[in-house]
């Protein structure tokens, strides 16, 4: 058998896989969370909850109307999104003029509702979703066995990714959104409308985290908590990366993915604590962040 | 540097006359409610309580919002319980090694955590107490799943024999109220001054001359080491340390507590832990619904009600509590 530094490719490579699939969803994640910290000056920390909910959304549609993988892809952040446009609305638009940490603490208080809500009706148990045929099987690539859905996995979360990014720093729309940002109330004078603005950003940071449960149900089991643990790593994530630069979120969500799968090979035991020891790290070296401006 | 705090305001023991009145009726009622209700229900509010206080020294007094609290906390709770079970420790002593675990854990983390300000502050917190969960969750001596059960409560100094609810209860008072007047003085001492100068405007109290990043991790230790102290407390209170302790809802319960008691507030957090401690208690049995509605205490504290029960009264009376 062929092996690197005493372990076996496929063992190496197999980890190296699930690595990227976890930092597919960490760069999901995270790119949302400073989406919406950029507009909202919020840390929507019901971001995991609104992860579950796509999740869950993915399920119920199809055990409950047979609505397979495909539509629910597109229809799942459609509602998540909607849910997060009402949220905004009726709870967040309330909380610009206060301290921040009061959107941190409302967020909290909105994702113990939508997990009690979920572990009420869905049970704590993972539920299983199964994959569409479309999507099974997979090829052997000579050095390991690569399952066609996380590579699609991999693929759609980099489009998306890169999509969100050349959104907003390449596109007429993005450029509103960043003087938005820097100054809203010069933008407003500009006849832009501001607050529609920062409903909709919500709604889509919402939309895309839904998108990312979505993806992850067929992976892992729709399950009520499965957003809250996620989260936390991803915090640990925005404070490597810093919340400043799109491009920064994604790097550090695929690279702190690969470091966590790479640690599963080779020191298993800290493979949970690893990402908290590397923000540990960048926090004594760098304190503000891989690609951070200032605290 | 302290000797430049503002000394213009003195201070008795317990700062204003309605804050010593306060004070002198909380005495009383935690002196007589044991002949009332359950000793062991009151003893693990007065632990949360000290908790909830502890927390609120550094939100509300430095204005750095930790959501990582539980590590202190259930990290004291396990080794006071490994000490007083497996070294054969007397109580006083495992409550010590519980208490100064919380305090080497809160300098570690403290020191981190104050490179960043806010909303990044949280974040660290909460991935630091979350890596100690996981940490927690691994080692051998925390007995995983299950937890450090049937934590004997032994002889106070070898001697007093605490296993009697009754005892036990004299013991907490006491750890309760020192605690308390402890937090109070600080609060109320020239370095409190110079923490409230800090959460009012940190670049100013930089310009006056203060290394804030001192006064800062200080007030984190102070902080990590009372909720320690609680923490420890309650292992020999209700015998058993569990993951529940370390584990992040257990972060947002203190943040929550102090949040309806009155953020900022001397008394608030006691208010805040009793409150919520009893509707966990007589709302038992609706199960998982519990969570749901600590979300929706959480969501009308931070739009209707931001005061807290103890900060709406003394807003209303316009007197300090």
């Amino acid at each position: 058998m062929v092996t690197i530094f005493g372990v076996p490719t496929m063992a190496l490579f197999g980890q190296l896989l699930i690595g990227l699939i976890n930092g597919s969803f960490y760069a999901l994640l995270s790119l949302g969370l400073a989406v919406i910290f950029g507009m909202l000056n919020i840390i929507n920390f019901a971001h995991g909850a609104q992860y579950m909910l796509g999740a869950v959304a993915a399920y119920l549609l199809l055990n409950i109307l047979g609505i397979g993988y495909w539509p629910a892809l597109i229809l799942a952040p459609l509602i998540v999104g909607a849910i997060g446009i009402v949220i905004e609305r009726l709870f967040l638009q309330w909380l610009y003029k206060l301290d921040h940490l009061y959107g941190l603490l409302l967020t909290f208080g909105l994702a113990l509702i939508i997990e009690g809500v979920g572990r009420n009706y869905l049970g704590t148990a993972g539920l299983p979703y199964t994959l569409p045929d479309s999507l099974r099987g997979g090829n052997n690539l000579g050095f390991m066995y690569l399952p066609n859905y996380r590579a699609w996995v991999i693929g759609v979360s980099l489009v998306v990714c890169f999509g969100t990014w050349f959104a907003i720093e390449r596109t007429k729309l993005g450029a509103y959104l960043r003087a938005a940002t820097e100054n809203p109330t010069l933008v407003r004078a500009f006849g832009i409308n501001v607050p529609r603005m920062i409903t909709l950003t919500y709604g889509f940071g919402a939309a895309l985290a839904a998108f990312a449960g979505v993806m992850a149900a067929p992976i892992y089991n729709v399950s009520p908590n499965m957003g809250s643990e996620l989260i936390i790593v991803v915090f640990a994530v925005v404070v490597i990366g810093g919340m400043g630069s799109i491009l920064g979120a994604i790097l550090s969500g695929f690279g702190l993915g690969i470091i966590e799968g790479l640690t599963k090979v080779f020191y298993p035991e800290a493979s949970n604590t690893v990402i908290f020891v590397v923000m540990a790290i960048v926090l004594l070296v760098r304190p503000a962040g891989l690609f951070g401006r200032g605290a | 540097m302290m000797e430049h705090a503002p000394l213009d305001k003195r201070f008795s023991v317990l700062g204003t006359t309605s804050q010593t009145i306060a004070f002198a009726v909380l005495a009383v009622i935690l002196v007589t409610a044991p002949f009332f209700t359950y000793p062991l229900f009151l003893m693990e509010c007065m632990c949360f309580g000290l908790f909830a206080l502890a927390f609120n020294l550094l939100v509300g007094y430095v204005g750095l919002l930790s959501f990582g609290h539980a590590l202190y906390f259930g990290w004291a709770s396990y080794l006071s319980a490994e000490a007083a079970k497996n070294w054969g420790l007397s109580p006083e002593l495992a409550i010590l090694v519980g208490t100064a675990t919380a305090a080497l854990c809160g300098l570690v983390a403290g020191a981190l955590a104050i490179r960043r300000q806010g909303i990044y502050f949280a974040m660290i917190t909460l991935a630091l107490a979350q890596m100690m969960y996981f940490v927690a969750l691994r080692a051998k001596f925390t007995g995983g799943e299950d937890g450090i059960q049937a934590v004997p409560r032994g002889h106070l100094f070898g001697v007093i024999d605490i296993s009697s609810n009754a005892a036990m209860y004299v013991v907490v008072l006491v750890i309760f109220l020192g605690g308390f007047l402890l937090i109070h003085r600080i609060i109320h001492s020239p370095f409190g001054e110079v923490l409230k100068a800090i959460r009012e405007n940190e670049p100013r109290a930089i310009s006056l001359g203060y290394k804030t990043d001192r006064y800062k991790l200080m007030a984190f230790v102070l902080s990590a080491t009372l909720a320690g102290l609680a923490g420890a407390t309650k292992a020999l209170v209700v015998q058993i340390a569990s993951l529940t302790d370390v584990y992040w809802p257990m972060s947002g319960e203190v943040v929550l507590m102090t949040l309806v008691g009155g953020l900022g507030t001397v008394f608030g957090p006691i208010v805040g832990a009793f409150v919520i401690l009893t509707m966990q208690y007589k709302l038992a049995w609706i199960g998982q619904w519990v969570l749901v509605i600590q979300g929706v205490i959480f969501v009308v504290c931070v739009l209707l009600f931001r005061r807290g029960i103890v900060g709406e009264i003394a807003h209303r009376l316009r007197i300090k509590l």
